[in-house]
């Protein structure tokens, strides 16, 4: 019954090395379709041309579709799914609650808030004001909700807590549509909160790749400590863990992960909740592995979701929230049912 | 490993939980820590673990203050079993027990051959060697107990604290649990409810009423008749086993 260590490093490998392949599968079949056709040679000699690896003539229109809009596009989908499921992992695995994600606790609510501040108040604008923003508005919604479930992390405290704070991050946000906006504004404001990759390209793919890294280097430099957390804080303290500390600085990184993906494409929900289950399904619970598998595994859902969004209802694109709540809320029930009879 | 605390105080809001306790436990010695519901006995071992700050006083382990040791060595030291363990995760007794070898290592170091070796031998101590792939939520409340235990030893402390271990436990497996942390050669802390398996089982007792500390020492002398109506205000008869040697106290209602 019980595997060699060997074996298990083995179909480690192998199933890690399947992922990667069926994610690079994925970002090329997202880069390939769309409104525009353009033949599957040419596709490849525009990604080949920008490499530097060919110099074949291809219009210059198809060659900016693909390369800046679709590709771009893709990887964008890949770092947001990797960093909503690594935050998702590290909130279940803190608050050890297994309902614990960004959205459901209101921290893409918040985060969508003072994105929202930023855009109409005017203070300042870009990619990076906005995910400042939005990174204040994920910092206010967690002390918001740490305050209001009163230290104490009962999972349905928490977790009432946050649908309060989505509550009142939301009604603030649609206060501030509502006052602020022109017509046109509040359009593309609701568009862009329903989530959506419209529209964002390679400045955007530098920044959330680069927060996703960061991020899941230091979420897997607290593994062990992450670990330590399985019977609670007490459990973790007496195991030698600096609780405060380590919890702070996950927090801040869980945060900073959320906001920023808010900032570019909207509040998308329940992949933060569904990928970690997943992944702890394959790879069991030790976080030096699990964390690193919802970053693979979060990619790859994200990016076929925004497949699915683009082709459902072709030529228009369905928001990206759609779908993942169209599978997440399922997955959300099961969770919430097993949570019931365990309790 | 000699562990002290000095007149520890320690407050829950406005009202004083423990007060002013003293008391130390020598080298390899087990101290039963023994009182009614609510005197303190959980925020005491708490505070001998390292686990909250006292307001006054402080815990001295081997001389030195332990709020001097790092957190890490202070693990390495001080074990700790707690009364109620409980998770959500999707654990394995393995898992579990490996837990023990996180004050080892840092934050990248590898899995050696020596922390193997000294989790196959925590668990062979608490006889649960072949159940190392079982899921946790699937033990009893017995095994779960075990398990924290083994996870305890694999961190291969001087110093084992336990809240109340036998709690929700039945008579046999009270008795295991209690004969194997005895026959270890650690110092040993544990809050006990029974007292006959106190006397049993510690060179030591703590009496802890309201916070205070009533009164300590070798059980046959600590537990008394009017000791035992004066704090947990019942009457009994204690006399010496025919049997073991030991006290045998019965209550009369």
């Amino acid at each position: 019954m019980r595997r060699s260590r060997t074996a298990t490093f083995a179909i480690g490998i192998v199933g890690t090395g399947l992922v990667i392949i069926a994610l690079f599968v994925a970002i090329a079949t997202a880069v390939a379709i769309g409104e525009m056709v353009i033949p599957i040679d040419r596709t490849v000699a525009a990604f080949t041309n920008r490499l530097g690896l060919t110099a074949i003539t291809v219009p210059r229109l198809e060659e900016a579709v693909i390369w800046d809009y679709r590709l771009a596009r893709s990887l964008v989908a890949a770092s947001c799914g990797a960093g909503l499921a690594i935050s998702g992992a590290i909130l279940q695995s803190l608050l050890r609650n297994p309902l614990a994600e960004p959205y459901v606790l209101g921290i893409s609510a918040g985060a969508s808030t003072g994105a929202v501040s930023v855009m109409l108040l005017g203070f300042g604008a870009g990619a990076i004001s906005l995910s400042v923003g939005a990174f204040g508005g994920a910092l206010a919604a967690f002390a918001f909700v740490v305050l209001l479930s009163n230290g104490r992390q009962t999972a349905d405290r928490t977790i009432l807590a946050g649908v309060a704070a989505s509550q009142l991050f939301n009604a603030l946000t649609s206060y501030i549509v509502s006052t602020s906006a022109n017509a046109e504004q509040a359009r593309s404001v609701m568009f862009w909160m329903l989530g959506s990759f419209a529209g964002v390209r390679w400045p955007e793919v530098t920044l959330s790749a680069s927060v996703v890294v960061v991020g899941l280097v230091i979420c897997i430099w607290h593994a062990r400590a992450l670990d330590a957390f399985t019977f609670g804080e007490d459990a973790a303290r007496s195991l030698g863990i600096a609780v405060q500390r380590v919890r702070v600085v996950l927090l801040l990184v869980t945060a900073l992960m959320t906001a920023t993906m808010v900032s570019m494409v909207g509040a998308i929900g329940f992949v933060g909740l569904v990928i970690p289950h997943a992944a702890r399904f394959i790879v069991g619970p030790g976080h030096i592995r699990l964390l690193p598998a919802c970053a693979l595994v979060g990619a790859l859902f994200m990016v076929v979701a925004d497949i699915v969004a683009r082709i459902v209802i072709a030529p228009q694109v369905l928001p990206i929230g759609i779908v993942t709540a169209l599978v997440g809320v399922p997955f959300f029930s099961v969770i919430l049912y097993r949570a019931r009879k365990a309790a | 490993m000699k562990l002290a605390s000095h007149s520890v105080r320690w407050l829950a809001g406005r009202k004083v939980i423990v007060d002013s306790v003293t008391l130390s436990v020598a080298q390899g010695q087990t101290l039963g820590l023994i009182g009614p519901n609510g005197s303190g006995k959980s925020s005491l071992i708490r505070l001998l673990a390292g686990l909250r700050l006292p307001f006054e006083g402080q815990v001295v382990l081997d001389q030195k203050s332990m709020y001097r040791y790092g957190l890490r060595e202070l693990a390495r030291r001080v074990a700790l079993v707690e009364q109620h363990s409980a998770t959500e995760a999707n654990v394995t007794v393995m898992d579990v027990v490996r837990l023990g070898r996180t004050p080892h290592r840092s934050a990248l170091s590898p899995w050696t051959g020596e922390d193997d070796r000294i989790v196959a031998e925590a668990l062979q101590r608490v006889g649960l060697q072949d159940r190392r792939d079982q899921f946790w939520h699937t033990l009893s409340g017995g095994e779960r107990q075990r398990v924290q235990l083994a996870r305890a030893l694999a961190q291969s402390p001087s110093v084992l604290i336990l809240d109340e271990p036998t709690n929700h436990l039945d008579i046999q497996h009270q008795i295991d649990i209690l004969k194997l942390v005895t026959e270890l050669s650690l110092t040993t802390i544990m809050a006990i409810h029974d007292l006959n398996l106190a006397a049993r089982f510690c060179d030591v007792i703590a009496v802890l009423a309201n916070g205070r500390l009533v009164a300590s020492g070798p059980p046959a002398m600590i537990l008394t008749e009017e000791l035992i109506a004066s704090v947990f205000g019942v009457r009994a008869h204690v006399s010496t086993s025919q049997h073991h040697g030991r006290l045998h106290i019965q209550f009369l209602m």
